[in-house]
């Protein structure tokens, strides 16, 4: 009798007690540690070649390599052309991000892919799909060359690699926030005498303006750090269609010092375009707007 | 005038709705959610293309799909008011006032703006931005800005309805008075026969997308031409102007004659609204006082039998409905011109401010 009104008193008392304090403390001594040592880790794997790059040779010898006329031509073209694909790039596809964001058609979502494919495509395979399109001997280029326009190995060449590699972080970034315009917004200024062009300038592009520029840091970011694509089709020609990152690949074997001080200034750079992504865009939209 | 005609063939949805609404007066659509009103309103804006449909204003075609002529909202010239009320979020309030009005300079577009603001009482707020405001100066910010560019139109989908209970009355008070000043044809969307009652001239009952009757508020209650009709209007709608009497009751002036007493307090104009079930009738003449009985003499205008009931329409002089059971017609002979008196309680009868 006793032992059977005593035991399920027992038990429950066991529960009530051992959980919470023993059992559950138990449990939290190994899984809460344990993951605080994962994002350690990964946060150290994934920091530590950045503060390589700053620690591993002295700042004066950084901002010393920065004075090679050869580093500075590298960055000075990186500027240019990237400036140049973004225009490009925004004068292209803020249209086209409209248009895919208010209109549905057959095939949007097939069109929507394409334009999204370059996000994925090894820059390798980007660079040497540019050379069989653009290129001298590709399925357009022999057109091109006839206007006297030449693309491959050359600076415009880099541009083009730069658009074709950084223009989907745009679109799709613009699409995004064009589809969040209140649709009656649109509609409002049309009954009050704006025609559709109109409405897309005075309405459209305002009301989307943080999250097109929190693409347009994006793509500025990919376009910065483009590689593949462009020395595959643009080559690696000093002063012509060495970017920064192309220069830092040169100078491995030859100037350690000056492919480090060129990776810190592309840090510092990539560091700032994602920061204002971040805060243009999700948080910094509503900061923004608050503000304004 | 703005006629238009709508027949509308989507897989799913077929309009069929013929609405004219003359210039200074507004037209009031009703009708339940989904029965098509904002559809065709939006293609009277211009924003939705029906397969086949006719809109006009003003003698100018807007809208002809038999003759294939089709003007872009843009050409349109009407106001319209939407149900969020659409304001531009990155603009001030005097430039969603002043975005409509164009070939102006600047500061004329600015002093323009602030003078309709200041018509609506919100003058002070030319600067700010929309999402500081209260609904109810959303609305008229929203008003304003329908109204700056002197529209052909107006169009106001359910102008009311993103408002509290406490704003509604006074907001409604004063939409009534645009649309009476405005001197253009209005034509407005709601699911509420009360508010279709106090801002249309006329009522358009819409229902699975096809007008079911249309006229004054006072005729569709009196002789509703179906039982979805009778339903729909529910109370009867009387205004005037309440002040308190004897005996902690409130006491209503009607507008054109008669006094109505309810339990509700209100003070200042008021709509008055009873259920037509609550109305009984008896001979004219007979008289029983008492303060909690409302009593009006009242001239017959219809009769119409809805199920076993009889709807009685009165002019009293406002339009009234009584709808009793043939039973309780008793030895009463309804004609049209007969004089009846109806008679309610007092605590039936529910006051909204105006």
């Amino acid at each position: 009798m006793t032992a059977a009104r005593g035991r399920p008193h027992g038990y429950r008392d066991r529960h009530e007690r051992r959980r919470p304090l023993a059992r559950a403390v138990k449990r939290g001594r190994w899984f809460a540690p344990a993951l605080v040592v994962a994002l350690a880790l990964a946060l150290a794997f994934l920091t530590l070649p950045v503060v390589a790059i700053f620690v591993r040779t002295s700042p004066g010898n950084l901002i010393g390599a920065l004075d090679d006329p050869g580093v500075l031509d590298a960055l000075w073209l990186s500027l240019r052309t990237t400036l140049l694909a973004l225009a490009i790039i925004v004068l292209v596809g803020t249209p086209a991000a409209y248009l895919l964001a208010t209109r549905t058609f057959r095939g949007h979502a097939l069109v929507v892919t394409l334009v999204e494919l370059p996000l994925v495509l090894p820059p390798a395979v980007a660079g040497v799909g540019l050379l069989a399109a653009l290129g001298p001997a590709g399925i357009v280029g022999g057109y091109i060359a006839d206007t006297g326009v030449r693309l491959a190995l050359e600076t415009a060449g880099v541009v083009v690699a730069l658009t074709f590699v950084a223009a989907p972080f745009f679109i799709r970034g613009a699409q995004t926030a064009f589809a969040a315009v209140d649709r009656s917004w649109l509609e409002a200024s049309r009954t009050l005498g704006a025609s559709e062009a109109r409405t897309f300038a005075r309405i459209a592009v305002p009301a989307a303006a943080p999250g097109m520029l929190a693409g347009l840091a994006l793509a500025w970011g990919r376009a910065v750090g483009e590689f593949g694509a462009t020395l595959i089709f643009a080559g690696s020609f000093r002063g012509r269609t060495q970017t920064a990152p192309l220069a830092i690949y040169e100078r491995l074997g030859t100037d350690f010092d000056a492919a480090l001080a060129l990776s810190a200034v592309l840090v510092v750079v990539s560091g700032t375009l994602l920061l204002s992504a971040k805060l243009l865009g999700g948080q910094g939209t509503e900061t923004l707007r608050a503000a304004r | 005038m703005l006629p238009s005609r709508a027949g509308g063939a989507s897989p799913d949805f077929t309009l069929d709705a013929v609405l004219e609404a003359p210039a200074g007066t507004c037209l009031a659509l009703a009708g339940p959610s989904g029965a098509g009103k904002s559809t065709l309103l939006r293609i009277a804006a211009g924003l939705l293309r029906p397969a086949h449909g006719r809109v006009e204003c003003g003698g100018e075609v807007w809208l002809d799909t038999a003759t294939d002529r089709e003007l872009a909202p843009e050409q349109r010239r009407c106001g319209y008011v939407f149900q969020d009320y659409a304001l531009f979020g990155h603009m001030a309030v005097w430039q969603n006032v002043a975005y409509g009005l164009r070939g102006v300079a600047r500061a004329e577009r600015r002093r323009r703006a602030e003078e309709l603001l200041e018509r609506f009482g919100i003058g002070a707020l030319a600067d700010a931005r929309p999402r500081t405001l209260s609904g109810g100066e959303r609305q008229r910010v929203a008003l304003a800005r329908a109204l700056a560019p002197a529209p052909r139109a107006l169009l106001l989908d359910e102008p009311l309805s993103a408002l509290d209970a406490r704003t509604r009355a006074s907001a409604s008070r004063e939409l009534a008075g645009v649309l009476r000043d405005s001197g253009v044809p209005a034509l407005l969307v709601t699911h509420d026969f009360t508010e279709a009652a106090v801002l249309g001239d006329r009522v358009a009952v819409i229902d699975g997308g096809r007008i079911v009757q249309q006229g004054t508020a006072g005729e569709l209650a009196a002789s509703p031409a179906s039982a979805f009709v009778a339903d729909f209007t529910g109370a009867v709608v009387l205004t005037g102007v309440a002040h308190t009497g004897p005996g902690d009751v409130t006491i209503v002036e009607l507008d054109g004659g008669g006094t109505a007493t309810s339990t509700d307090r209100r003070t200042g104009p008021v709509a008055l609204s009873v259920h037509p079930w609550e109305i009984a009738l008896e001979p004219a003449g007979e008289h029983i006082e008492g303060s909690m009985q409302n009593r009006l003499e009242a001239e017959v205008l219809t009769v119409t039998q809805v199920g076993n009931r009889v709807r009685v329409g009165l002019a009293a002089p406002q339009p009234l409905v009584a709808e009793i059971t043939s039973a309780a017609l008793g030895g009463l002979h309804l004609a049209p011109g007969v004089r009846v008196a109806a008679t309610w309680k007092a605590t039936a009868t529910r006051l909204v401010s105006l």
